[in-house]
């Protein structure tokens, strides 16, 4: 579990992430976001407040040991090594390495990275090289990584930001099966509101590093809050078939 | 149970190793190419400007020294004292530097980082040549100063190459190549203050020498080399992650700061031992361990080991066409592995 004080350019952002919920980040540009984000995993240092792991401050566990218990979906980042798939994925393995195994990976950790891959629906791709792939398959692979690392905090920056419609909704089923089934928390940054009203559980409302609003989709995305997030008129309506908030902007 | 062993058997099967390095491959590679190795140190120590009887060299080998099997005393110390000194100096040398840029490679994630281009040869360098001219008498000053030459190199590359945005591949070799001009200047300017009669065999071993071997050095080049690869291979894990960027790495659980002054001092200490023993023998570090990425793939924990191995194998191939092809003048070693591994840099480049 995560709690969140203060950060300098996240100020007065308080939120616990619960097993099996998966929370949404939303807001406009430069809200920060991912700079939230970046502070729960401890990659970025919060000069006041502070982030809890299991009622423990972050700072005090190994990198091994966060490594462990947090996962981050990163958006993609340029490969310049030829590397296959399942050598990407057995990334995710590294913070369960023990010195017994010389630093190879043991059966284990290839059962584990399997399993993953067929989650992912990457067993057949497993061969190939990562820069052979296309960016949906790349963003699944990544998320795929971290799925590896069998972490019980599931952090995702903009997932979705460069995939097209049937992956976007894929990559978040296999997420929201994670938090289902293994009472995983999952956090996400999204820029797509519509997306975040259909998987979250808990939406998170930021601007200028400040929480606006914070809670169930139904609650938070109302057209008069959106409206004052992001300046712009908003028509707040129920999707025809799972009944979450559909916004559409309205351009007059 | 049936399920489990059904489950496992069937990962070995989709977990297959044609896909990834194993414990299994790296072993089966590395004693493939130390035979070869082997063979090569064999090899090459019949190939000289001075004709050796075959099989009473390779009987002299065998008994590693012990029995002169009918060599004259001559040829016997051309074989010990002369030819296989430098043969093995050759191998530590290229195992040194291959090794070094193999984890250059990976700590910068940078298929073009070397020790040579990056500069960090010409640390070492001035390094040796301080030693030279102001610890003359103290030949352990070489290797030490050389270090600590190669070390302040590669942090200065690495500061001028880092910008906001990170180290592009681009911004760091040019990077290095500040940082390789100013050094040079430096060496001239060092050069200028010796006497004439020295300046012709510093040039020539700036260039990459193998034929001064000294008898105290030598041995420590090889442990520098074996050990610094062992230690290097022992991070090799965690080089795969930063392989594919540092915020990844940190995230996947690497302790990045660590690992990262690791690499520095260890393969600072490998290009330092090598200058020092050899002077600046180029783009070893660039040609090996693309050729073993292209053929044994990424995985570090595999292409540490087989690029310091085959290092070794490239830099004797490599002095031995030196020694023969002008017999019995003789070119410097960095101008034969200059002349493979220029190409190879622009053909990297274009390709990036």
């Amino acid at each position: 579990m995560i709690k969140y004080g203060d950060l300098l350019a996240v100020d007065g952002v308080s939120l616990a992430l619960n097993p099996g919920d998966v929370t949404a980040i939303i807001g406009p540009n430069g809200a920060g976001k991912s700079t939230l984000l970046r502070a729960l995993n401890g990659y970025l240092h919060t000069s006041a407040g502070t982030v809890t792991l299991d009622d423990q401050p972050v700072e005090r566990f190994s990198r091994r040991t966060i490594g462990r218990h947090i996962a981050i979906v990163a958006q993609e980042a340029e490969l310049r090594f030829p590397v296959t798939v399942i050598e990407f994925v057995l990334g995710g393995r590294y913070a369960w390495a023990t010195n017994a195994a010389w630093g190879w990976e043991t059966q284990n950790d290839l059962q584990v990275v399997e399993a993953v891959l067929a989650e992912t629906e990457l067993t057949r791709l497993s061969g190939r090289l990562m820069n052979e792939l296309s960016g949906g398959e790349r963003q699944r692979a990544v998320l795929a990584r971290a799925l590896a690392t069998e972490a019980q905090v599931l952090l995702l920056d903009e997932p979705t930001a460069n995939l097209d419609l049937s992956h976007q909704s894929s990559l978040l089923s296999v997420v929201r099966g994670r938090c289902d089934n293994q009472k995983v928390a999952a956090l996400f940054v999204t820029h797509d509101i519509n997306l975040a009203a259909q998987f979250a559980d808990v939406v998170l409302l930021m601007k200028d590093g400040r929480t606006v609003e914070s809670g169930r989709p139904t609650d938070v995305l109302r057209p008069e809050v959106l409206e004052q997030v992001f300046g712009v008129r908003v028509l707040v309506d129920a999707h025809p078939i799972s009944g979450a908030p559909r916004v559409t902007p309205v351009h007059t | 149970m049936t399920g489990t062993l059904s489950t496992s058997s069937q990962s070995t099967r989709i977990g297959a190793t044609k896909y990834r390095a194993t414990l299994r491959r790296t072993l089966i590679a590395c004693v493939a190419l130390t035979f070869v190795l082997l063979v090569a140190i064999v090899a090459t120590a019949l190939i000289g400007s001075e004709r050796l009887p075959r099989t009473a060299t390779l009987c002299a080998l065998a008994s590693l020294g012990r029995s002169a099997c009918g060599l004259t005393s001559d040829q016997f110390d051309i074989l010990f004292q002369i030819r296989l000194p430098r043969i093995l100096l050759a191998a530590a040398v290229g195992g040194s530097l291959a090794t070094a840029g193999a984890s250059y490679q990976a700590l910068l994630r940078n298929p073009l980082a070397e020790p040579y281009l990056l500069g960090i040869s010409n640390g070492a360098a001035v390094g040796t040549m301080t030693a030279l001219v102001f610890f003359g008498a103290n030949e352990w000053s070489r290797p030490l100063l050389a270090f600590a030459g190669a070390l302040v190199a590669t942090f200065a590359v690495y500061r001028l190459a880092r910008g906001r945005a990170g180290a592009t591949p681009e911004r760091l070799i040019l990077a290095g190549v500040i940082v390789t001009t100013f050094l040079s200047s430096v060496i001239v300017f060092v050069t200028t203050m010796m006497d004439v009669t020295r300046i012709r065999s510093f040039t020539f071993w700036l260039l990459g020498d193998l034929s001064s071997t000294s008898e105290a050095l030598l041995p420590l080049s090889i442990v520098i080399a074996v050990a610094g690869t062992v230690l290097l291979t022992a991070n090799a894990r965690s080089l795969n992650l930063l392989m594919l960027g540092e915020r990844d790495a940190f995230d996947l659980g690497v302790e990045v700061g660590r690992v990262r002054i690791t690499v520095f001092l260890v393969a600072s200490l490998l290009v330092g031992s090598s200058v020092a023993a050899s002077g600046s023998v180029g783009y070893v570090g660039l040609v090996v361990p693309h050729l073993v990425r292209l053929s044994l793939g990424s995985d570090n924990r595999l292409s540490i080991p087989a690029a310091a191995i085959g290092g070794a194998l490239f830099v004797i191939v490599a002095d031995s066409v030196a020694r023969t092809l002008i017999a019995p003048r003789e070119l410097p070693v960095g101008a034969i592995t200059a002349l493979i591994g220029a190409p190879l840099f622009i053909y990297l480049l274009r390709r990036n």
